[in-house]
Protein backbone atom coordinates (compact mmCIF):
# COMPACT_ATOMS: atom_id res chain seq x y z
CA UNK A 1 0.00 0.00 0.00
CA UNK A 2 3.21 2.15 0.66
CA UNK A 3 3.79 4.71 -2.12
CA UNK A 4 6.90 5.33 -3.58
CA UNK A 5 9.18 8.09 -2.99
CA UNK A 6 9.19 9.56 -6.94
CA UNK A 7 5.42 8.54 -7.40
CA UNK A 8 5.40 11.07 -4.18
CA UNK A 9 7.41 13.54 -5.20
CA UNK A 10 4.98 13.60 -8.64
CA UNK A 11 1.69 14.04 -6.79
CA UNK A 12 3.73 16.83 -4.64
CA UNK A 13 4.43 18.69 -7.66
CA UNK A 14 1.07 18.52 -8.93
CA UNK A 15 -0.52 19.32 -6.38
CA UNK A 16 1.67 22.79 -6.41
CA UNK A 17 1.07 23.37 -9.75
CA UNK A 18 -2.65 22.61 -10.14
CA UNK A 19 -4.26 23.85 -6.51
CA UNK A 20 -1.35 25.79 -5.08
CA UNK A 21 -1.07 23.47 -2.16
CA UNK A 22 2.58 22.46 -0.63
CA UNK A 23 2.49 18.83 0.67
CA UNK A 24 5.64 18.30 2.82
CA UNK A 25 7.88 14.91 2.75
CA UNK A 26 5.88 13.00 5.32
CA UNK A 27 2.76 13.04 4.34
CA UNK A 28 2.74 9.92 2.26
CA UNK A 29 0.33 8.87 5.05
CA UNK A 30 -2.24 11.59 3.83
CA UNK A 31 -1.44 10.62 -0.18
CA UNK A 32 -2.09 6.76 0.09
CA UNK A 33 -5.10 7.56 2.35
CA UNK A 34 -6.98 10.12 0.21
CA UNK A 35 -5.78 8.81 -3.12
CA UNK A 36 -6.16 4.63 -3.16
CA UNK A 37 -10.20 5.05 -3.01
CA UNK A 38 -9.50 7.11 -6.52
CA UNK A 39 -7.31 4.94 -7.76
CA UNK A 40 -10.09 1.97 -7.30
CA UNK A 41 -12.59 4.17 -8.92
CA UNK A 42 -10.15 4.43 -12.02
CA UNK A 43 -9.43 0.50 -11.91
CA UNK A 44 -5.79 1.20 -11.58
CA UNK A 45 -3.74 -1.54 -10.03
CA UNK A 46 -2.43 0.90 -6.87
CA UNK A 47 -1.09 4.38 -6.20
CA UNK A 48 1.98 3.37 -8.66
CA UNK A 49 -0.25 2.58 -10.98
CA UNK A 50 -2.35 5.71 -11.15
CA UNK A 51 0.65 7.77 -10.82
CA UNK A 52 1.83 6.03 -14.01
CA UNK A 53 -1.52 7.16 -15.67
CA UNK A 54 -1.11 10.37 -14.56
CA UNK A 55 2.55 10.67 -15.89
CA UNK A 56 1.76 9.46 -19.12
CA UNK A 57 -2.04 9.72 -19.63
CA UNK A 58 -2.84 13.08 -17.55
CA UNK A 59 -6.51 12.40 -18.31
CA UNK A 60 -8.33 15.31 -17.31
CA UNK A 61 -10.99 13.56 -15.06
CA UNK A 62 -8.51 11.59 -12.86
CA UNK A 63 -6.42 14.88 -12.49
CA UNK A 64 -9.21 16.77 -10.83
CA UNK A 65 -10.12 13.94 -8.85
CA UNK A 66 -6.69 13.64 -7.81
CA UNK A 67 -6.64 17.43 -6.51
CA UNK A 68 -10.01 17.54 -5.34
CA UNK A 69 -9.35 14.17 -3.51
CA UNK A 70 -5.91 15.92 -1.92
CA UNK A 71 -7.49 19.34 -1.08
CA UNK A 72 -11.20 18.09 0.32
CA UNK A 73 -10.63 17.21 3.71
CA UNK A 74 -13.67 14.99 4.37
CA UNK A 75 -13.75 14.58 8.01
CA UNK A 76 -16.18 16.47 9.98
CA UNK A 77 -17.71 16.46 13.02
CA UNK A 78 -21.34 14.70 13.03
CA UNK A 79 -20.07 13.74 9.39
CA UNK A 80 -22.99 12.69 7.59
CA UNK A 81 -25.39 13.73 10.63
CA UNK A 82 -28.20 10.34 10.30
CA UNK A 83 -25.71 7.99 11.75
CA UNK A 84 -25.16 9.98 15.36
CA UNK A 85 -28.99 10.03 15.08
CA UNK A 86 -29.28 6.29 14.46
CA UNK A 87 -27.09 6.11 17.36
CA UNK A 88 -28.99 8.30 20.11
CA UNK A 89 -32.60 7.01 19.12
CA UNK A 90 -31.92 3.13 18.63
CA UNK A 91 -28.48 1.86 18.82
CA UNK A 92 -27.98 3.27 22.71
CA UNK A 93 -31.49 2.60 23.58
CA UNK A 94 -31.06 -0.92 22.56
CA UNK A 95 -27.35 -1.50 24.24
CA UNK A 96 -28.53 -0.18 27.36
CA UNK A 97 -31.17 -2.42 27.69
CA UNK A 98 -29.21 -5.37 27.19
CA UNK A 99 -26.36 -4.04 29.20
CA UNK A 100 -28.10 -2.94 32.59
CA UNK A 101 -27.20 -5.72 34.43
CA UNK A 102 -23.38 -5.36 34.53
CA UNK A 103 -23.77 -1.42 33.76
CA UNK A 104 -21.02 -2.26 31.04
CA UNK A 105 -20.43 -0.44 27.28
CA UNK A 106 -17.25 -1.63 25.16
CA UNK A 107 -17.11 0.09 21.48
CA UNK A 108 -14.26 0.48 18.83
CA UNK A 109 -13.79 2.95 16.20
CA UNK A 110 -11.60 1.34 14.02
CA UNK A 111 -10.80 4.49 11.52
CA UNK A 112 -10.55 6.81 13.88
CA UNK A 113 -8.60 9.68 11.02
CA UNK A 114 -7.94 12.67 13.10
CA UNK A 115 -10.63 11.73 15.83
CA UNK A 116 -13.73 13.60 14.92
CA UNK A 117 -15.46 10.63 15.33
CA UNK A 118 -14.81 8.97 18.20
CA UNK A 119 -15.21 12.33 19.80
CA UNK A 120 -18.58 13.10 18.57
CA UNK A 121 -19.58 9.68 19.96
CA UNK A 122 -18.32 10.82 22.82
CA UNK A 123 -20.14 14.07 22.57
CA UNK A 124 -23.65 12.08 21.72
CA UNK A 125 -23.17 10.17 24.93
CA UNK A 126 -22.52 12.70 26.94
CA UNK A 127 -25.47 15.04 25.53
CA UNK A 128 -28.26 12.60 25.47
CA UNK A 129 -27.67 9.66 27.41
CA UNK A 130 -26.39 10.73 31.41
CA UNK A 131 -28.16 7.84 32.58
CA UNK A 132 -24.54 6.09 31.51
CA UNK A 133 -22.75 8.24 34.23
CA UNK A 134 -22.24 5.45 36.49
CA UNK A 135 -21.38 2.81 33.59
CA UNK A 136 -18.29 1.43 33.31
CA UNK A 137 -17.77 2.67 29.38
CA UNK A 138 -14.38 1.76 26.81
CA UNK A 139 -13.77 3.45 24.18
CA UNK A 140 -11.63 2.06 21.80
CA UNK A 141 -10.19 4.64 18.78
CA UNK A 142 -7.73 2.86 16.15
CA UNK A 143 -5.93 4.49 13.35
CA UNK A 144 -3.20 2.70 10.91
CA UNK A 145 -1.48 6.21 11.29
CA UNK A 146 0.56 6.74 14.17
CA UNK A 147 0.57 10.53 13.22
CA UNK A 148 -3.03 10.27 13.47
CA UNK A 149 -3.10 8.60 16.85
CA UNK A 150 -1.26 11.37 18.05
CA UNK A 151 -3.27 14.30 16.43
CA UNK A 152 -6.26 12.22 18.33
CA UNK A 153 -4.47 12.07 21.52
CA UNK A 154 -3.56 15.92 21.00
CA UNK A 155 -7.25 16.69 20.62
CA UNK A 156 -6.14 20.01 18.87
CA UNK A 157 -7.65 21.23 16.10
CA UNK A 158 -7.73 24.32 13.83
CA UNK A 159 -10.71 26.84 13.54
CA UNK A 160 -10.86 25.67 9.62
CA UNK A 161 -11.24 21.79 11.68
CA UNK A 162 -13.34 23.17 14.21
CA UNK A 163 -15.98 25.10 11.24
CA UNK A 164 -16.40 21.97 9.55
CA UNK A 165 -19.61 20.14 11.31
CA UNK A 166 -19.27 21.03 14.74
CA UNK A 167 -22.91 22.64 16.85
CA UNK A 168 -21.26 25.63 18.29
CA UNK A 169 -23.15 25.25 21.35
CA UNK A 170 -21.24 21.67 22.03
CA UNK A 171 -17.84 23.56 20.40
CA UNK A 172 -18.01 25.83 23.60
CA UNK A 173 -19.05 22.77 26.02
CA UNK A 174 -16.57 20.55 25.34
CA UNK A 175 -13.58 22.09 23.94
CA UNK A 176 -11.34 25.42 24.84
CA UNK A 177 -8.78 27.96 23.18
CA UNK A 178 -5.64 27.10 23.07
CA UNK A 179 -3.44 29.91 21.00
CA UNK A 180 -5.10 29.92 17.55
CA UNK A 181 -6.45 26.21 18.13
CA UNK A 182 -8.87 24.46 20.24
CA UNK A 183 -8.47 21.99 22.67
CA UNK A 184 -10.57 19.19 23.34
CA UNK A 185 -11.44 19.19 27.24
CA UNK A 186 -10.00 16.39 29.38
CA UNK A 187 -13.18 15.75 30.70
CA UNK A 188 -13.88 14.09 27.00
CA UNK A 189 -10.50 13.03 26.04
CA UNK A 190 -10.32 11.06 29.17
CA UNK A 191 -12.42 8.21 27.74
CA UNK A 192 -11.30 7.22 25.20
CA UNK A 193 -8.39 5.10 24.34
CA UNK A 194 -6.05 5.58 21.03
CA UNK A 195 -3.44 2.95 19.68
CA UNK A 196 -2.58 2.41 16.11
CA UNK A 197 -3.61 -0.38 14.40
CA UNK A 198 -3.90 -2.27 11.07
CA UNK A 199 -7.21 -3.73 9.81
CA UNK A 200 -5.42 -5.61 7.17
CA UNK A 201 -3.17 -7.30 9.88
CA UNK A 202 -3.54 -9.96 12.12
CA UNK A 203 -5.79 -8.48 15.08
CA UNK A 204 -5.30 -7.86 18.56
CA UNK A 205 -7.50 -8.96 21.14
CA UNK A 206 -10.36 -6.57 21.40
CA UNK A 207 -12.80 -8.50 23.50
CA UNK A 208 -16.22 -8.38 23.25
CA UNK A 209 -18.10 -5.03 21.96
CA UNK A 210 -21.59 -3.91 21.84
CA UNK A 211 -20.86 -1.22 18.98
CA UNK A 212 -17.82 -0.52 16.22
CA UNK A 213 -17.74 2.34 14.27
CA UNK A 214 -16.08 1.16 10.59
CA UNK A 215 -16.76 4.47 8.59
CA UNK A 216 -15.29 5.49 5.00
CA UNK A 217 -12.33 2.37 5.45
CA UNK A 218 -13.57 -0.15 3.81
CA UNK A 219 -13.46 1.58 0.45
CA UNK A 220 -9.40 0.75 0.88
CA UNK A 221 -9.90 -2.29 0.55
CA UNK A 222 -10.27 -5.51 -2.20
CA UNK A 223 -13.11 -7.97 -1.39
CA UNK A 224 -11.01 -10.54 0.11
CA UNK A 225 -9.98 -8.05 2.56
CA UNK A 226 -13.29 -6.42 3.03
CA UNK A 227 -14.71 -10.01 3.73
CA UNK A 228 -11.93 -10.80 6.33
CA UNK A 229 -12.28 -7.64 8.10
CA UNK A 230 -16.29 -8.20 8.47
CA UNK A 231 -15.59 -11.70 9.41
CA UNK A 232 -13.20 -10.42 12.28
CA UNK A 233 -15.88 -8.25 13.16
CA UNK A 234 -18.57 -10.26 13.87
CA UNK A 235 -16.02 -12.30 15.96
CA UNK A 236 -15.71 -9.32 18.46
CA UNK A 237 -19.32 -8.04 18.07
CA UNK A 238 -21.81 -9.90 20.51
CA UNK A 239 -24.65 -11.12 19.19
CA UNK A 240 -27.19 -8.69 18.37
CA UNK A 241 -24.19 -5.81 18.25
CA UNK A 242 -23.93 -2.90 16.08
CA UNK A 243 -21.75 -1.99 13.17
CA UNK A 244 -21.83 1.47 11.58
CA UNK A 245 -20.25 1.62 7.77
CA UNK A 246 -19.66 4.52 5.16
CA UNK A 247 -22.76 5.99 3.51
CA UNK A 248 -21.12 4.18 0.30
CA UNK A 249 -20.09 1.04 2.25
CA UNK A 250 -22.49 -2.03 2.79
CA UNK A 251 -21.95 -5.42 4.01
CA UNK A 252 -24.66 -6.68 0.74
CA UNK A 253 -22.57 -9.36 -1.28
CA UNK A 254 -19.46 -9.31 1.20
CA UNK A 255 -21.02 -11.34 4.71
CA UNK A 256 -24.10 -12.32 5.04
CA UNK A 257 -24.41 -12.77 8.77
CA UNK A 258 -25.33 -8.37 9.45
CA UNK A 259 -28.55 -7.50 9.17
CA UNK A 260 -29.79 -4.48 7.42
CA UNK A 261 -31.36 -1.93 9.60
CA UNK A 262 -32.62 0.90 8.71
CA UNK A 263 -33.45 3.69 11.92
CA UNK A 264 -34.03 7.35 9.96
CA UNK A 265 -32.08 8.20 7.27
CA UNK A 266 -29.14 6.10 8.33
CA UNK A 267 -28.44 2.33 7.94
CA UNK A 268 -26.76 0.24 10.62
CA UNK A 269 -26.05 -3.35 10.48
CA UNK A 270 -26.37 -5.62 13.16
CA UNK A 271 -24.81 -9.10 14.29
CA UNK A 272 -27.02 -11.54 13.68
CA UNK A 273 -28.14 -13.53 16.78
CA UNK A 274 -28.32 -16.55 15.57
CA UNK B 1 -34.42 30.30 -0.30
CA UNK B 2 -33.27 33.64 0.34
CA UNK B 3 -29.86 34.52 2.39
CA UNK B 4 -29.07 38.46 3.28
CA UNK B 5 -25.18 39.04 3.38
CA UNK B 6 -24.34 41.82 5.87
CA UNK B 7 -20.16 42.29 5.67
CA UNK B 8 -18.50 45.60 4.83
CA UNK B 9 -15.90 44.22 3.10
CA UNK B 10 -16.93 43.88 -1.07
CA UNK B 11 -14.38 40.98 -1.23
CA UNK B 12 -16.38 39.22 1.21
CA UNK B 13 -19.39 39.69 -0.07
CA UNK B 14 -18.53 38.56 -3.19
CA UNK B 15 -17.17 34.89 -1.54
CA UNK B 16 -19.95 34.40 0.30
CA UNK B 17 -22.25 35.35 -2.50
CA UNK B 18 -20.72 32.97 -4.53
CA UNK B 19 -20.49 30.10 -2.15
CA UNK B 20 -24.63 31.15 -1.46
CA UNK B 21 -25.50 30.57 -4.90
CA UNK B 22 -23.58 27.38 -5.51
CA UNK B 23 -25.66 26.26 -2.04
CA UNK B 24 -29.10 27.18 -3.63
CA UNK B 25 -29.67 30.55 -2.26
CA UNK B 26 -30.45 33.85 -4.16
CA UNK B 27 -28.78 36.03 -2.21
CA UNK B 28 -28.81 40.43 -0.91
CA UNK B 29 -26.10 42.15 0.01
CA UNK B 30 -25.56 44.61 2.98
CA UNK B 31 -22.93 46.98 4.15
CA UNK B 32 -23.38 46.97 7.76
CA UNK B 33 -26.05 46.00 10.09
CA UNK B 34 -28.45 49.27 9.95
CA UNK B 35 -28.34 48.51 6.07
CA UNK B 36 -29.19 44.86 6.65
CA UNK B 37 -32.14 46.32 8.96
CA UNK B 38 -33.29 48.19 5.68
CA UNK B 39 -32.82 45.36 3.52
CA UNK B 40 -35.44 43.31 5.91
CA UNK B 41 -37.74 45.89 5.90
CA UNK B 42 -37.96 46.23 2.33
CA UNK B 43 -37.26 42.49 1.20
CA UNK B 44 -39.46 41.49 4.40
CA UNK B 45 -37.32 38.40 5.97
CA UNK B 46 -34.75 36.24 4.41
CA UNK B 47 -34.41 32.47 5.17
CA UNK B 48 -30.81 33.28 6.55
CA UNK B 49 -28.63 36.30 7.36
CA UNK B 50 -25.12 35.70 7.27
CA UNK B 51 -23.66 38.65 9.50
CA UNK B 52 -19.54 39.74 9.84
CA UNK B 53 -18.96 41.13 13.44
CA UNK B 54 -16.98 44.33 13.13
CA UNK B 55 -18.87 46.84 10.61
CA UNK B 56 -18.99 50.64 10.69
CA UNK B 57 -22.10 51.96 11.88
CA UNK B 58 -23.93 48.91 13.15
CA UNK B 59 -21.82 45.68 14.07
CA UNK B 60 -23.05 42.21 13.35
CA UNK B 61 -23.82 41.54 17.30
CA UNK B 62 -25.88 44.52 17.88
CA UNK B 63 -27.57 43.55 14.61
CA UNK B 64 -28.89 40.21 16.21
CA UNK B 65 -29.70 41.94 19.15
CA UNK B 66 -31.54 44.48 17.09
CA UNK B 67 -33.22 40.94 14.72
CA UNK B 68 -34.01 39.03 17.92
CA UNK B 69 -35.60 42.03 20.25
CA UNK B 70 -37.52 43.69 17.26
CA UNK B 71 -38.87 40.01 16.27
CA UNK B 72 -38.56 41.85 12.72
CA UNK B 73 -37.59 38.37 11.25
CA UNK B 74 -37.68 35.82 14.03
CA UNK B 75 -37.75 32.68 11.17
CA UNK B 76 -34.41 34.12 9.35
CA UNK B 77 -31.86 32.11 10.71
CA UNK B 78 -28.66 33.94 11.67
CA UNK B 79 -24.87 32.57 11.40
CA UNK B 80 -22.33 35.20 12.08
CA UNK B 81 -19.04 34.47 9.96
CA UNK B 82 -16.33 36.67 11.54
CA UNK B 83 -12.45 36.05 12.58
CA UNK B 84 -13.66 36.89 16.31
CA UNK B 85 -13.32 33.63 17.82
CA UNK B 86 -12.45 34.18 21.52
CA UNK B 87 -14.87 31.70 23.25
CA UNK B 88 -16.46 34.12 24.96
CA UNK B 89 -17.14 36.20 21.94
CA UNK B 90 -18.80 32.85 20.07
CA UNK B 91 -20.33 32.81 23.44
CA UNK B 92 -22.14 35.82 23.48
CA UNK B 93 -22.72 36.21 19.57
CA UNK B 94 -25.28 32.66 20.43
CA UNK B 95 -26.99 34.33 23.33
CA UNK B 96 -27.55 37.70 21.32
CA UNK B 97 -29.58 34.88 18.99
CA UNK B 98 -27.23 33.60 16.97
CA UNK B 99 -28.14 30.12 15.32
CA UNK B 100 -24.61 29.11 13.78
CA UNK B 101 -20.85 30.52 14.36
CA UNK B 102 -18.55 30.36 11.91
CA UNK B 103 -14.82 31.36 11.84
CA UNK B 104 -12.81 32.74 8.96
CA UNK B 105 -11.16 31.37 7.39
CA UNK B 106 -14.18 29.08 6.43
CA UNK B 107 -14.54 26.71 3.14
CA UNK B 108 -17.66 26.29 1.38
CA UNK B 109 -18.02 22.41 3.52
CA UNK B 110 -17.71 24.22 6.61
CA UNK B 111 -20.56 26.70 5.79
CA UNK B 112 -22.34 24.05 4.08
CA UNK B 113 -22.34 21.57 6.80
CA UNK B 114 -22.82 24.82 9.58
CA UNK B 115 -26.44 25.33 7.65
CA UNK B 116 -27.57 21.47 7.86
CA UNK B 117 -27.01 21.87 11.52
CA UNK B 118 -29.71 24.67 11.63
CA UNK B 119 -31.77 22.30 8.94
CA UNK B 120 -31.07 24.94 5.95
CA UNK B 121 -29.56 21.94 3.48
CA UNK B 122 -30.79 22.25 0.65
CA UNK B 123 -31.07 18.86 -2.04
Amino acid sequence: MSIQTADFDYVRTLLRERAAIVLEPGKEYLVEARLLPVARSFGCEGLGDLVRRLRFGGEAPLVTRVVEAMTTNETSWFRDLHPFDALATMVIPDTIRVRAGEKRLRMWCGAASSGQEPYTVLMVLAEKFPELAGWNIEFLATDISSEMVAKCNAGRYSQLEMNRGMPTPLLLKYFERDGLDWKVRDELRKRVTFRTMNLAAPWPSLGTLDVVFLRNVMIYFDVPTKRSILAGIRRVLRPGGWLFLGSAESTLGLDDGFERVTEGKAVVYRNRKD
Amino acid sequence: MKALIVDDSRAMRMILARTLKELGFDTVEALHGGDALEQIAVCGPFDLAIVDWNMPEMDGLEFVRRVRGTHCADSMRIVMVTTESEAERVAAALSAGADEYVMKPFTKDALSSKLEIIGLALP
